[in-house]
């Protein structure tokens, strides 16, 4: 099957301190669903990162979908990102636009016009269970709601690659239940789900999603089944 | 082209509502003010540097130091040489109050040798060499001096005035420029987060860019304008109505021309404006991932 994210020997360190990840190969399957772990400090969130392209490695390769992007002009990264969605711990939302506005902004940025906006916006925000709720902004919504506009945001573009950071921390765990939910529905539909959590209770309940376990930056990987397949050989 | 200053609603909100309170057109009136100001000035010179000029192109004085005994068949040679347009002596009385300024009463004693000088002037061409040797046939120690190389150091002055005026210019849109390049990282600054969010999602750094420069763009236009008019508004109150260049310049007045060029600066002001916070906005960008 068609890899969706390849590392080959990936590093990253931030400025002239130590490498926060080290040695990283694997290789993420489209239209799988990944939970992404580890202890708090082994370098999840820096991984999620190099993922949506918010980071560049400080060695090593990284492949989004088929393309070498580890050393890609700048200018040639919008149109990856636009193929990843990404759900925030901090729910990143913007605090000034309205919750339809939020979820409508990669439309906006992909170049839809007004009245493409609107139908899928309010669909999706009818999925989440917002619809009513489309004009409040931020600020004036609970800690579930604003995660459940970020998810929206995050999808609204049909992702092929969707990230997402802890996206359960700061809700219930029925909240947590039923993002999850979203998840797996969205990953049915075919995008890829990564999905970085403490939370074994979530992985347990997810049926046939893969372990990406990080320990002190480095991928705890003894069986090799992430690896990438000329590793396995080699091996 | 323009395509960036016209945004949907949705957009003109990602930066939240749009405050006036923010220093950048205060700045750029202040500066459009000054400049326009300063660039009047240095056109009301240049136009007085130029009737001054014209005026004395062609004109010459033969100056007779014995004095005017030779007159009458001086200003008839003058008068029957080819080329010659114009000439005119000037009075004993009016040369007699002109030394008066240094001499005192003294300058209307009798026993004062007062020389006699005839303006005249030459059309292109004319061989002024050989009108001073048939002058001197008449008034030996008679030469022709051109009226411009005594009005020389004034045109040099007016000259340098006008350099000085065009410098002032230039710094001041420096300074204006400098302006909103802080204005600009400022609010680079401030939108920090809505930025980083976009990015997120997949914006280019030309639509995160538009959105500041239509703003700026806008600031600058208003700020330019604003000083635009209340600098008019001054020289008009100045200079008393539409003869204020005229007074102001000793006859030169500000043409049409200079009215155009001073009515293009706000505009300029603001091109400039646009385009140094398209260039800060995108370089501070670029310093990102």
């Amino acid at each position: 099957m068609a890899a969706v994210a390849e590392f080959d020997s990936v590093g990253l360190r931030y400025g002239s301190g130590a490498e926060v990840l080290r040695d990283l190969d694997f290789r993420l399957r489209t239209g799988s669903f990944y939970f992404l772990t580890g202890a708090s400090g082994a370098g999840k969130t820096s991984l999620l990162k190099l993922l949506y392209l918010a980071q560049r490695p400080t060695r090593g390769r990284i492949k989004l979908f088929g393309q070498e992007l580890s050393e890609a002009p700048r200018e040639a990264l919008p149109p990856f990102r636009r193929r990843i969605g990404v759900v925030f711990q901090d729910f990143r939302l913007i605090r000034h636009l309205s919750a339809f506005d939020n979820v409508a902004l990669p439309l906006r940025v992909a170049g839809a016009r007004d009245e493409e906006v609107e139908g899928p916006v309010r669909e999706m925000l009818a999925w989440v269970g917002l619809a009513d709720r489309a004009s409040a902004r931020p600020p004036t919504l609970s800690g579930g709601e604003q995660q459940r506009v970020a998810i929206a945001r995050a999808v609204i573009n049909r992702p092929e690659l969707l990230v997402a950071d802890e996206p359960t921390g700061n809700v219930d765990s029925e909240m947590a239940n039923r993002l999850m939910g979203l998840f797996t529905a969205l990953n049915r539909l075919g995008t890829t789900v990564v999905v970085a959590t403490h939370d074994v209770s979530l992985i347990s309940a997810t049926p046939g999603a893969q372990l990406i376990k990080l320990e002190n930056g480095t991928l705890d990987d003894p069986a090799g089944a992430l690896r990438h397949p000329h590793q396995k050989r080699s091996s | 082209m323009l395509d960036w200053l016209f945004v949907s609603p949705p957009e003109r909100r990602l930066l939240g509502a749009e405050s006036r309170r923010a220093p950048t057109p205060w700045v750029i009136a202040i500066m459009s003010f000054s400049i326009m100001l300063i660039a009047a000035t240095g056109l009301a010179l240049s136009n007085t540097a130029g009737v001054l000029s014209r005026a004395i192109q062609s004109r010459y004085a033969l100056e007779v130091p014995a004095g005017g005994t030779e007159l009458a068949p001086l200003l008839s040679a003058l008068r029957s040489s080819p080329g010659v347009t114009s000439v005119e002596a000037v009075p004993e009385t009016a040369m007699r109050k002109t030394l008066e300024r240094w001499l005192g009463p003294a300058a209307n004693s009798a026993d004062l040798p007062v020389p006699a000088l005839i303006n005249f002037d030459v059309a292109q061409g004319v061989d002024l060499g050989a009108l001073e040797k048939k002058a001197q046939a008449i008034a030996p120690g008679a030469r022709i001096a051109a009226h411009r190389d005594s009005v020389a150091p004034l045109l040099h002055s007016l000259t340098l005035l006008q350099v000085v005026a065009f410098g002032l210019v230039l710094l001041l849109s420096a300074a204006a420029a400098a302006a909103v390049v802080l204005a600009a990282r400022g609010a680079l600054d401030t939108h920090r987060f809505t930025i980083d969010v976009m990015h997120g999602v997949g914006a280019t750094d030309l639509q995160v860019t538009h959105l500041f420069q239509r703003k700026i763009a806008i600031d600058a236009l208003i700020g330019s304008l604003a000083g635009g008019v209340a600098a008019a508004a001054v020289l008009l109150l100045l200079a008393g109505g539409a003869a204020f260049a005229g007074e102001f310049t000793g006859g030169a007045t500000l043409g049409l021309e200079d009215f155009i060029i001073l009515a293009l600066l706000p505009l300029a002001l603001t091109a400039l404006a646009t385009w140094v916070a398209r260039t800060a906005v995108l370089r501070a960008l670029r310093e990102a991932l």
